[in-house]
């Protein structure tokens, strides 16, 4: 039934000399939404950045190991395939400011110079932005640009954006952390009705968050994955000192 | 205390006097040049002024069009080559500026931007118009594309560093290869500051008469031969205003007046395009 999709493989990053994920290990199911939490410089973001290879742009980054994308090392792939297959949402909602909404959606297409009709367009446009659940309130102004909207309604474009590419995996690093508790609110709304179809691993600091939205929760200290469990387990009854301490808010 | 605090309103008050009035200070030779050129120059334009060429010493008439064409042919083939090679320049710069070319490239732009415009001349005589043994419009173009180079680099360098990483970031998470990134996204936010960048750059040329003094020269006749010599507003300007025959200072004048209004609408349209074409980040 439960079928692996994601999986590290000693997986370590690096910016220079600077050891910032420690041979992580970790596989995550189909469907399932998985919290990513620990303190800052934990190396949350950077592990979640080596799942597309996103990592591996900033100058001096390097990494080990495997991803293992269905079974296919990411790294043996070529990066911007990779990129297409996984989406991802950002901490501040970047939607492209010389784009309007219809065409922010389906960015991914325009900016690869996939030729698809517009009937197609129209169809993709109002699937990614119901599934975002934007669509009621941009339906009658689609081609406005996408800079007019509210912080957390610009963060749902930008999932829609993701969903639009059809990928099987959405990564989200911190994405409400720009937000206020209402739009934030409506994001995590979503990630339960994202849930049927996706894979989600959302990087968060907001402990609350994490127990909320997710199936499983992964804690990360200084680089290294301490604990991976149920998030009801893991918020009730931890199993290693640290997580513990980090849940009981012993330090931040 | 209070005495204290009225003493400083006081002089709040009056430094804010003191740069309300140099900056209309400021503006007041600005203004008394503009008038004295549109009072000289504007009853010397008409249609036959604007299609016809200078006429010789003694004869009235004459107009201007031999250095109409030739600075809108020079300043076109000038701005076809740094355009594209100072806007490349440019998003390297700001793409990758911590390397060593781009330490080196950028020190080059700032010397360039400082290089006289006499000198620049020079350079081009030496290097086209010597070995192919005439002046030319051809030579003109090159030396006002040098003097466009550094305005059009660094105008890009400067928009494009002051877009966010977040929007690079977005467009490569979708799988865009990053020459679709920078031409699809980064470029087209950057547009309305790139396009003010180039017309400033033409602005300034349009108007240069050193380095056209030892290339292109000048022409009393209208040529459109980019291996002849040619004519152009400022060369036109400077060659008849220097001359000792009021009609051919009459036609300076309406030349100056014409390369004015040029210089100016370029600029109004600068500030509307970049207003209108300004994206919201």
């Amino acid at each position: 039934m439960e079928s692996t999709i994601v999986k590290a493989e000693n997986y370590n990053s690096y910016f220079g000399d600077n050891h910032v994920v420690k041979d992580v290990n970790i596989s995550i199911n189909k469907n399932e939404v998985i919290a990513v939490m620990g303190p800052s410089g934990c190396g949350k973001t950077t592990f979640l950045r080596g799942i597309n290879r996103m990592h591996e742009l900033i100058p001096n980054a390097s990494s080990k190991g495997k991803i293992l994308l269905d079974g296919e090392n990411v790294y043996d792939m070529n990066a911007i395939y990779v990129r297409s297959k996984i989406g991802m949402v950002f901490q501040r909602p970047n939607p492209f400011p010389n784009l309007s909404i219809y065409e922010n959606v389906v960015a991914g297409y325009l900016l690869n110079g996939i030729k698809i009709s517009k009937a197609d367009k129209d169809v993709i446009v109002e699937k990614s932005l119901t599934s975002a659940a934007l669509w009621k309130e941009v339906k009658d102004s689609l081609h406005k640009k996408g800079t007019f909207l509210s912080g957390g309604q610009q963060q749902r474009l930008c999932i829609a954006r993701a969903i639009a590419m059809q990928p099987e995996l959405i990564l989200f690093d911190e994405p409400t952390s720009a937000l206020d508790p209402i739009s934030t609110s409506s994001v995590e709304a979503l990630f339960h009705e994202l849930k049927a179809n996706y894979t989600l691993i959302i990087v968060t600091h907001n402990m609350q968050q994490a127990a909320r939205v997710s199936d499983r929760t992964a804690f990360f200290y200084m680089g290294e994955l301490v604990e991976f469990d149920d998030t009801k387990q893991m918020f009730t009854n931890p199993a290693d000192q640290r997580t513990q301490n980090y849940i009981t808010g012993r330090f931040s | 205390m209070e005495a204290k605090i009225g003493f400083r309103n006081t002089k709040s008050v009056i430094f804010k006097g003191i740069i309300v009035f140099f900056a209309f200070i400021m503006v007041v030779p600005l203004m008394i040049i503009l008038l004295y050129i549109i009072k000289q120059g504007i009853f010397q334009v008409n249609w036959h002024f604007l299609t016809n060429v200078p006429a010789p010493v003694g004869e009235p008439g004459g107009g201007i069009v031999n250095a109409l064409v030739g600075s809108f042919l020079m300043v076109l083939m000038a701005a076809v080559v740094a355009i594209p090679v100072g806007m490349a320049a440019g998003i390297y710069l700001s793409e990758n500026p911590r390397t060593k070319l781009a330490y080196y490239s950028g020190l080059c732009v700032d010397i360039l931007q400082g290089v006289p415009s006499i000198v620049v001349g020079i350079v081009v005589y030496f290097w086209i118009v010597k070995p192919l043994g005439t002046f030319s419009a051809i030579s003109g173009s090159v030396a006002l594309a040098i003097m466009m180079l550094p305005i059009v680099i660094r105008s890009t360098e400067q928009t494009l560093k002051l877009l966010p990483d977040s929007l690079k970031e977005a467009a490569l998470s979708l799988g865009v290869p990053y020459h679709r990134v920078i031409l699809k996204v980064i470029v087209p936010c950057g547009f309305a500051g790139i396009l003010s960048g180039i017309t400033l750059s033409i602005a300034r040329v349009i108007g240069e008469t050193a380095p056209l003094l030892f290339t292109a020269f000048g022409n009393p006749y209208l040529s459109t031969s980019i291996t002849k010599p040619m004519e152009s507003l400022p060369h036109l300007i400077f060659t008849y205003a220097t001359s000792p025959y009021d009609d051919w200072h009459n036609l300076a004048w309406g030349a100056s007046f014409i390369l004015l209004m040029f210089v100016l609408i370029l600029n109004i349209v600068t500030k509307v395009i970049t207003r209108k074409w300004k994206v919201q980040l």
